[in-house]
């Protein structure tokens, strides 16, 4: 297992406990109607986004799935932003015209993703080809979850990243479930790495609910992709500690297997790895979550006073130009007739 | 000025415009060595070199969703779509990617979609269709269709200089069949201006692509019988030029409304619905649709010489509209 630093050691639980925390108020949010729509969480997965967005430069990019917080929190989206745009209002990164995870900021290098899930692997490709195209020295770390790989769009993506070593990652989430499918139902195989044999990249499987084993694998794929080696497939083998979405209670999952997974929880694990090695104390941890909850709170605070968007701004960034984006929008009503 | 087929001059346009700026490449199917289907690309991988001439897999999500993401990244991907009947497979990529992405959260994709669409080759149902209205009816798309060679090469250029995603789509007959004298040089044909292809009193014949030629044909005739009808090329079906269109029906007040696409949810009923709403008094009798009908694109020739609309429906039309 590598040596970190408390700083690093630092910063991953930080980020894991803060996606953690986040989700729980989102929740929260949500059940007092303030956060209206879908809400997804990656309950148990923070280990994931964590261990290997926490590896990115500044010009790299990241395309995050809808259980992948903490690269939108590395990235540098501030929690009040994330609060805001959850609840629909002026100041989240899409002004109200889209809510849940499908957050996008080029200013951070975070592509969004979009609901057709494994639409996100082509595009990301795409943005790892205009890194190769400029010569610049930078990585996408793409995610997506197990049920993604069942999309033609998928496989067509896989082989066109190894066919032309794109620079980039593509990080498989498997939780085990597709809303309420198991994946022996999504595939006749046994693994996500199995399916990707075919397509000529380095495969490699790991204890996702490891947030340092996550970190290794993607440190050496992200070297690979920098060299210009091309693309690798980490599979994260994990478990969705929730349902699909916070309407869904999940009673279609053995309770045994949160049983078992809730004793994996990636969270706990990596304190216990923190402070067996002298890396942070107990009392360091507890500041750390205290300072985190105070965070969120200020940070939901600051967001409920984001007004919500102007009706009057509907058509606006259809297109670029005004002039388009009034030819297309002119019917009856438009023009008042 | 210089002879260019329809073919040769979207050509130029997009070698022009790969001179101009290096953030324009090119992708798709077969167009490096091959040139291309219907050799659109031929010689631009020897001039270009593979970096910007590039051939893919045979996966159009792929190298769909590729572009998009280049084009977020702010560099400026023509994709040729060796037929456009194929769009279908990369639907999700048009129009939940591509089309939303300035939506939802500010990033332009300032990206061509380009191919051969139409028939009249005898392609068959999967090599002949006319794919536009789901494009037309997807917010965040334009939707180019050039008739001309002049305005081929104007538009193609006026396409890839778009900061938006942008549908273009090549009628295979007029690849080789059209040949005209046009600039050498740079000129860009705007998107959104519809063109008046022959100027008349009595009826508007309102068009475009491959049907502008039907209207042509069929408005030389119908000069010989005393009815002098004006062909209203539209270019652009988003932006569409809709004060074009009612400045015609005006003037006119009997009105066609000709495309090789099939009748049920074609272009014609956006025209038709906009012409009931704001030129209702300016009309004298019934507007108009002739279309393909609702049917496949037939492979055998007698089928699909029943299927195309042609000179002699317009003509008909004409006469029925002249003399309500």
């Amino acid at each position: 297992m590598s040596a970190i630093t408390s700083e690093l050691g630092g910063r991953m639980l930080y980020s894991m406990k803060m996606m953690r925390e986040m989700e729980h108020r989102i929740e929260k949010l949500y059940r007092q109607g303030k956060i209206v729509g879908g809400v997804f969480f990656g309950r148990g997965q923070e280990a994931i986004s964590t261990g290997s967005s926490i590896l990115t430069e500044a010009e790299d990019a990241v395309c995050p799935c809808h259980r992948d917080l903490a690269a939108f929190l590395i990235r540098g989206m501030e929690p009040w932003v994330i609060f805001a745009h959850y609840m629909a209002r002026r100041d989240g990164p899409t002004r109200g015209r889209d809510g849940n995870t499908h957050m996008g900021s080029l200013k951070h290098g975070i592509i969004s993703y979009i609901s057709s899930m494994a639409a996100i692997v082509p595009v990301a490709n795409g943005v790892a080809f205009s890194f190769q195209y400029r010569k610049q020295p930078n990585v996408v770390l793409c995610y997506f979850g197990d049920g993604a790989t069942s999309r033609g769009e998928w496989h067509e993506a896989m082989n066109y990243g190894a066919v032309f070593k794109l620079p980039i990652v593509y990080i498989c989430n498997n939780n085990k479930y597709a809303y309420s499918t198991p994946t022996e139902r999504q595939m006749a195989v046994a693994h996500i790495t199995d399916r990707a044999s075919g397509y000529g990249m380095p495969l490699q499987r790991v204890d996702g609910n490891n947030v340092l084993a996550v970190h290794e694998a993607t440190k050496e794929a992200i070297a690979r992709a920098r060299s210009g080696g091309g693309p690798t497939l980490i599979e994260c083998e994990t478990f969705r500690m929730s349902g699909h979405s916070a309407h869904d209670g999940a009673e279609y999952v053995p309770k045994e297997l949160f049983e078992e997974w809730a004793g994996k929880c990636p969270i706990a694990r990596f304190e216990k790895v923190l402070q067996e090695r002298g890396l942070l104390s107990a009392e360091e941890i507890a500041r750390m979550y205290a300072r985190i909850a105070e965070e969120i709170e200020e940070a939901v605070r600051r967001a409920e006073e984001s007004p919500f968007p102007d009706a009057g701004d509907l058509l606006d960034g259809v297109f670029a130009d005004s002039a388009a984006k009034k030819s297309h929008a002119a019917g009856s009503r438009a023009e008042g007739n | 000025m210089a002879e260019r087929t329809y073919l040769e001059a979207i050509r130029e346009g997009i070698w022009e415009e790969m001179e101009r700026d290096a953030d324009v490449f090119m992708l798709g199917e077969d167009i490096g060595e091959y040139g291309g289907a219907f050799k659109v690309s031929a010689g631009m991988l020897e001039h270009f070199g593979e970096r910007r001439i590039i051939d893919t897999p045979l996966a159009e999500n792929a190298f769909l969703g590729a572009a998009i993401g280049a084009a977020i990244m702010g560099l400026r991907p023509i994709v040729e779509l060796q037929f456009a009947d194929f769009i279908t497979t990369a639907y999700d990529q048009i129009v939940n990617y591509a089309a939303k992405a300035r939506y939802r959260w500010g990033a332009g994709v300032p990206m061509v979609i380009r191919g051969p669409s139409g028939g009249g080759v005898h392609g068959g149902p999967f090599h002949s269709n006319n794919p536009e209205m789901p494009f037309v009816h997807t917010p965040g798309l334009k939707v180019v269709v050039p008739a001309s060679a002049y305005d081929a090469k104007g538009l193609i250029k006026a396409a890839i200089r778009d900061p938006d995603p942008v549908l273009f789509f090549e009628h295979k007959l007029l690849y080789r069949r059209i040949k005209e004298e046009i600039p050498a040089g740079d000129y860009v044909v705007p998107l959104g201006q519809a063109r008046v292809a022959r100027a008349g009193r009595d009826v508007s014949i309102i068009t475009y692509g491959a049907m502008v030629f039907v209207a042509l044909e069929a408005a030389e005739a119908l000069a010989k019988e005393g009815i002098d009808a004006e062909v209203i090329d539209l270019r652009c079906l988003v932006p569409l030029d809709e004060a074009a269109v009612l400045a015609s029906v005006r003037k006119t007040s009997r009105v066609i409304l000709l495309h090789e696409d099939t009748l049920q949810g074609g272009f014609a009923g956006e025209l038709a619905g906009r012409i009931a709403e704001k030129a209702f008094e300016s009309l004298d009798a019934p507007v108009m649709r002739i279309a393909s009908p609702d049917c496949p694109v037939p492979f055998s020739a007698p089928l699909e010489e029943a299927f195309l609309p042609n000179a002699k429906d317009v003509i008909e039309a004409a006469r029925s509209l002249k003399a309500y």
